[in-house]
């Protein structure tokens, strides 16, 4: 069920660029775990609330206040490439 | 005394007493790591500078009668490489981060320093913790203490070798399916995944954000209970982490289960379980009865539908997750892009490994329109039928026995050719995350291959004080068996 346009969709979802040998891979292994996930249906569910937390949390909030210090060196220290202290990227807007 | 084998409330003690100092313990650690760390490679990064450093800190602060109420003050702690340290590379195990450096703590490396606990490195473990061997790790395998052809479990596997091999008393791991138990069990040690809420999750780069919880690694049930009250509490910065929690752990440190229900699931020592395992689990029931507690087989339901729902949920979660992973803030970033989707494409592609971009692809495609409801929404409702299954337990029993891992550890190499095969080993732990339940796995034998066998107690939600009370009464009846190093 799994078919090669499927594999294309979910892989640009997923931002990857998969050579066509991975993408082969990946429908052989998607397939396959979808096959198996499918036990699921063997269980009826009609009625059961979707469970995303155990504990039934409502929003947390709390004060819009800045807490901490421009730390704008610390967060580039770690950028692959920067510029004028900013993130670099290539051109985006011809 | 060799200092590498205390426990680490044995040394923390020593050190209080005065018998040892802070960096005569670091020092000594630091040796036994670079002794047998090549063979067993547990760590990405050791900082041999900054431990003593803080050494030497800890050790003036002792002496000025700090750290009073911290049982740990001056022992050395390891880190998974997926918690943030300061200025300490944090890799996940990934090409992805190999050069990241945080610029914080995580709030439960706040917790450690506060106790005076010196960080001496950062452990291996699966890239972004998706594996159960530590052979996704971009960084190379480590090895098992207990047999260098074997894995050590993961993802947490570098934490739980490092502890087995002494090369640290005690250590952090993180666990979404099973991922501290597992591994401690592979390499004979102790490890507690708590309640979920109860250890703050800021800091911890997430795989699965509904299911993550970092806790506690030792060889003893001592050292994982007084951990755990050190790094749990609640957190401004994390919302899900709960409010008001009893941190009364090491009160479950007594001798004693009279009258304490414990069930054996029928489910958890059937079929595919290992044949030794099994009766270790049914020999710890008997052993646990004779001490006075009341132990029953019974019939948990809806472990079959474990895995699947905990792969559906759980790769959703990663996708999402993973998807901030962009080459442009930090990390890798390919070469040679043009354009914007360009640097996005090529990095992820070239800086996550497979089992990553296997998962990320799973989880795209449940949350995909068309499958979120047949996929996602109907995993999220099998989750609920087994927490009212867990639920239906607690109501007769005080906690869960059963086995860690279907199997003892597993031959480096093959194993992730089958990934599905793989995801099977997780059938004992899986559903613990599901339910947000606290469990620790402890050691219990070894098998007829000298590997060592791990059992599991799983408790209701916050009662961790039931499960330590219960792996502590079963710990006092063998006494630690180590490896030979």
């Amino acid at each position: 069920m799994i078919s090669d346009e499927i594999i294309k969709y979910v892989a640009a979802l997923a931002k990857l660029d998969l050579s066509e040998e991975e993408a082969a891979k990946a429908k052989k292994d998607l397939s396959e775990m979808i096959d198996y996930v499918n036990q699921m249906n063997e269980l009826d569910t009609t009625g059961i609330e979707p469970m995303s937390h155990v504990f039934a949390y409502d929003n947390v909030f709390r004060e819009d206040m800045v807490t901490n210090r421009p730390e704008r060196d610390m967060i580039l220290s770690n950028a692959p490439e920067k510029k004028d202290g900013g993130f670099k990227v290539p051109k985006t807007v011809e | 005394m060799e200092l590498t084998r205390l426990s680490a409330l044995e040394l923390g003690r020593e050190i209080k007493k005065g018998q040892v100092t802070v960096t005569q313990a670091v020092k000594e650690q630091l040796s036994v790591i670079k002794a047998r760390d090549a063979k067993y490679q547990c760590f990405i990064t050791v900082k041999t500078d900054k431990a003593l450093e803080q050494a030497e800190v800890v050790q003036k602060k002792i002496e000025l009668g700090e750290y009073k109420n911290s049982p740990i003050a001056g022992v050395p702690v390891a880190i998974k490489d997926n918690i943030c340290v300061k200025e300490m590379t944090t890799t996940c195990a990934s090409k992805m981060l190999d050069n990241f450096e945080p610029g914080y703590h995580a709030t439960v490396i706040g917790k450690l320093k506060e106790a005076g606990a010196i960080i001496i490195g950062k452990t291996n473990m699966d890239e972004f913790a998706m594996g159960s061997t530590t052979e996704t790790s971009h960084f190379g395998e480590t090895k098992n203490p207990w047999n260098i052809e074997r894995v050590p479990g993961g993802s947490s596997g570098g934490s739980a070798a490092a502890v087995a091999a002494e090369e640290v008393p005690i250590a952090l791991g993180s666990d979404t399916g099973g991922s501290i138990r597992q591994p401690s069990a592979f390499c004979g040690v102790t490890g507690i995944k708590p309640t979920y809420g109860t250890v703050s999750r800021s800091g911890l780069i997430a795989y699965a954000s509904s299911l993550d919880q970092i806790g506690p690694i030792g060889r003893t049930v001592s050292d994982c209970a007084s951990l755990l009250e050190i790094i749990a509490g609640h957190d401004i910065k994390d919302s899900t982490s709960v409010p008001e929690l009893a941190k009364n752990y090491t009160e479950g440190l007594v001798d004693d289960v009279k009258g304490m229900r414990i069930g054996i699931p029928r489910d958890y020592i059937g079929e595919g379980l290992g044949t030794e395992i099994k009766e270790a689990v049914i020999q710890a029931g008997k052993v646990l009865e004779d001490k006075g507690a009341i132990v029953e087989f019974f019939n948990l339901d809806m472990v079959d539908y474990a895995i699947p729902a905990y792969y559906v949920i759980a790769s959703a979660e990663a996708s999402s997750n993973l998807s901030r992973y962009d080459g442009i803030k930090y990390g890798y970033r390919a070469k040679e892009s043009t354009n914007l989707q360009e640097v996005y494409k090529k990095t992820r592609n070239e800086g996550f490994g497979q089992e990553v971009k296997r998962r990320m692809m799973i989880g795209a495609f449940v949350l995909s329109s068309g499958y979120y409801d047949a996929y996602y929404i109907k995993a999220l409702q099998v989750k609920a039928l087994i927490k009212k299954a867990f639920d239906n337990a607690f109501k007769k029993y005080d906690f869960i026995l059963g086995p860690t891992a279907p199997t003892t550890a597993l031959k480096l190499g093959n194993n992730l050719n089958d990934p599905l095969k793989m995801y099977l080993g997780d059938i004992y732990t899986v559903s613990v995350n599901l339910a947000g339940l606290p469990a620790i796995s402890l050691p219990y034998g070894i098998d007829s291959k000298g590997l060592p066998i791990g059992i599991q107690m799983i408790g209701d939600v916050f009662k961790e004080k039931t499960i330590i009370r219960g792996a502590y009464a079963l710990e006092q009846t063998r006494p630690y068996v180590r490896p030979v190093l």
